[in-house]
């Protein structure tokens, strides 16, 4: 009861709602008595919570009424195709105004080219003429997803799938066994391509996700199997400031990117992966981490957001362990082997790579 | 680059949690955002979810006293967004064909954090406020929440005096101040 009234006190204090003598005998209490003190600060600092509380619950309130009303109002869009055609014709309703301003299609054009001009010499000096650029980048974007969409009706995706994401693999076995990340395997199926653009189908065969690693087998008539694999796959720990290379699919073609081991252990200390120094982009995960020597040595994954160049591999160990844990769980794939033999040794670079691209492959995954 | 007095005054309606002003920013920003997160990886539920915290993040900003924005909503928003899509991205492990960069984008990770920390607040509260129970969640959220006078309350959920429901709700305050101290003193 005491707490109540106490309670009471200091609310009506905090309110300003007591009278000047009730208010200057409880700051006298709050004087004396430390404790009093402490409570009074103490509630202050909660009801300021409260309030914070109360305003944060109503914006977001606010917020899903806005939003269903301009769902209603066929301003924005929720679920179905992605209005493509839609988009262009917003972008252009949005910039209505600056057209009326500039009052001449002439002067439309000429911002339109000194946008152009502005994006590709990427100097800025007007705000608005920089939005011009960034709005045609939108549009170009949004074509080209136009173009994507052609592509996969006669690519060997089935015709009802969507792509969802693209990275690198690499062969493990000539009979197609394929190494790459398990994170790049989103959806149903994925299609392996070479260095040469052919595309085969393929299967997932098993799937890590702690140790962030799939083998894909292809399953295509078209694959010819290559009588062996030029590079070894290392079973033990690599060195600190060794230096390596990876080949892999950042974009359509093959990209190559050089740098050096940087810690033995990944992100926070994971003991699963190697940090190493090199550039890689998205589409570079799953692709093969290799020695001087061309073995390899890990499997590019991830990157640090914020940092620059410091990237992670998967230790190539961790390969043989999921191969083995594959063998154990199907017969069939008893008879996988991997490349014993490698032809990389002493070779220079340019060699090297010219007997390792085509091991190398675009993993495709798709989904409904 | 100074956002114009346009943009000026719609923040101040954001920071009034005035529904004109905040439709009139969702309208103008929402679909650059949608097609962003879509167009990496992102459904619409996550576009939703994404752009709605930026804006709560931008009502947050806006509150404060000492409060500039040195960029066009747009510019803000955009960043907000893409910070927080690639930070979850992240905490996901993914590193696939993603995120493009073309846009311009400022600085926002201090009030990212201070967001968070909000955020954190937020969600400490709500919890504690639902581990009540009823009547005294109603009863707190009656007084605090919807601001109604004692009178009213006590009519409505039926004590005899505005003194008895008055003492109830400092007994439902105590035990929601117990709870709310004791999640957030770990949460520092």
């Amino acid at each position: 009861m005491d707490d109540i009234l106490l309670l009471d006190a200091i609310e009506r204090y905090l309110n300003g709602e007591m009278n000047a003598e009730e208010r200057d005998y409880f700051e006298a209490l709050r004087k004396k008595t430390p404790e009093i003190d402490q409570m009074v600060v103490e509630h202050n600092m909660f009801l300021h919570q409260m309030d914070l509380y109360v305003a944060h619950s109503n914006i977001k309130h606010t917020l899903n009424d806005v939003h269903t009303q301009l769902i209603s109002k066929g301003d924005i869009y929720e679920g179905g195709e992605i209005p493509t055609r839609g988009k262009i014709i917003q972008f252009w309703n949005k910039y209505k105004r600056v057209t009326a301003i500039a009052a001449s299609v002439g002067g439309v054009i000429a911002l339109f080219i000194s946008g152009l001009a502005l994006y590709f010499s990427s100097i800025v000096t007007d705000p608005k003429l920089q939005q011009l650029g960034k709005d045609l980048e939108a549009v170009k974007k949004s074509q080209q997803y136009q173009g994507a969409i052609i592509n996969e009706v006669k690519s060997k995706i089935p015709l009802n799938a969507r792509l969802l994401s693209g990275g690198s693999g690499f062969l493990i076995d000539t009979k197609g066994y394929i190494v790459t990340n398990a994170h790049v395997l989103r959806g149903t199926g994925a299609i392996v391509v070479n260095n040469k653009g052919e595309e085969f189908k393929s299967s997932i065969v098993f799937i890590d996700q702690l140790k962030d690693l799939a083998i894909l087998k292809i399953t295509d008539s078209d694959y010819i199997a290559a009588k062996s694999i030029p590079y070894t796959i290392q079973k033990n720990n690599a060195d600190l400031g060794e230096e390596i290379f990876t080949l892999g699919y950042p974009r359509n073609d093959i990209v190559y990117g050089m740098g050096y081991l940087s810690a033995k252990t990944g992100f926070n200390g994971d003991s699963l992966s190697y940090q190493i120094q090199i550039s890689a982009n998205p589409g570079n995960s799953g692709a093969p981490v290799f020695n001087k020597d061309g073995e390899v040595i890990g499997v590019l994954s991830t990157r640090q957001a914020q940092a620059e160049g410091v990237t992670f591999a998967v230790k190539s160990k961790n390969i043989y362990s999921i191969v083995e844990d594959l063998k154990n769980s199907d017969s069939a794939y008893r008879k996988i082997k991997m490349p014993t033999k490698s032809t990389l040794k002493g070779v220079v670079r340019t060699s090297q790579i010219n007997k390792v691209e085509d091991f190398v492959y675009y993993v495709k995954a798709y989904g409904k | 680059m100074k956002g114009d007095s346009n943009e000026q005054a719609l923040l101040k309606g954001l920071a009034n949690n005035d529904s004109k002003a905040i439709e009139t920013i969702y309208k103008d920003n929402f679909n650059m955002v949608q097609t962003f997160i879509l167009n990496n990886n992102g459904s619409y539920d996550e576009a939703r979810d994404i752009f709605q915290e930026a804006m709560i993040a931008l009502y947050e900003k806006a509150q404060t006293e000492s409060f500039v924005l040195t960029c066009q909503i747009k510019t803000y928003v955009y960043s907000i967004c893409r910070r927080l899509w690639l930070k979850r991205l992240q905490q996901l492990g993914r590193f696939t064909q993603q995120v493009d960069s073309l846009e311009e984008t400022v600085a926002v990770e201090e009030d990212l954090e201070t967001h968070e920390k909000r955020n954190a607040e937020f969600v400490i509260m709500d919890r504690a406020l639902n581990s009540l129970g009823e009547p005294c969640k109603s009863l707190l959220e009656g007084y605090y929440l919807k601001k109604m006078d004692m009178n009213a309350l006590a009519s409505e959920f039926g004590y005899t005096n505005a003194d008895n429901a008055k003492n109830q709700k400092y007994k439902c305050l105590l035990r929601l101040k117990k709870l709310f101290f004791s999640q957030y003193n770990i949460g520092e």
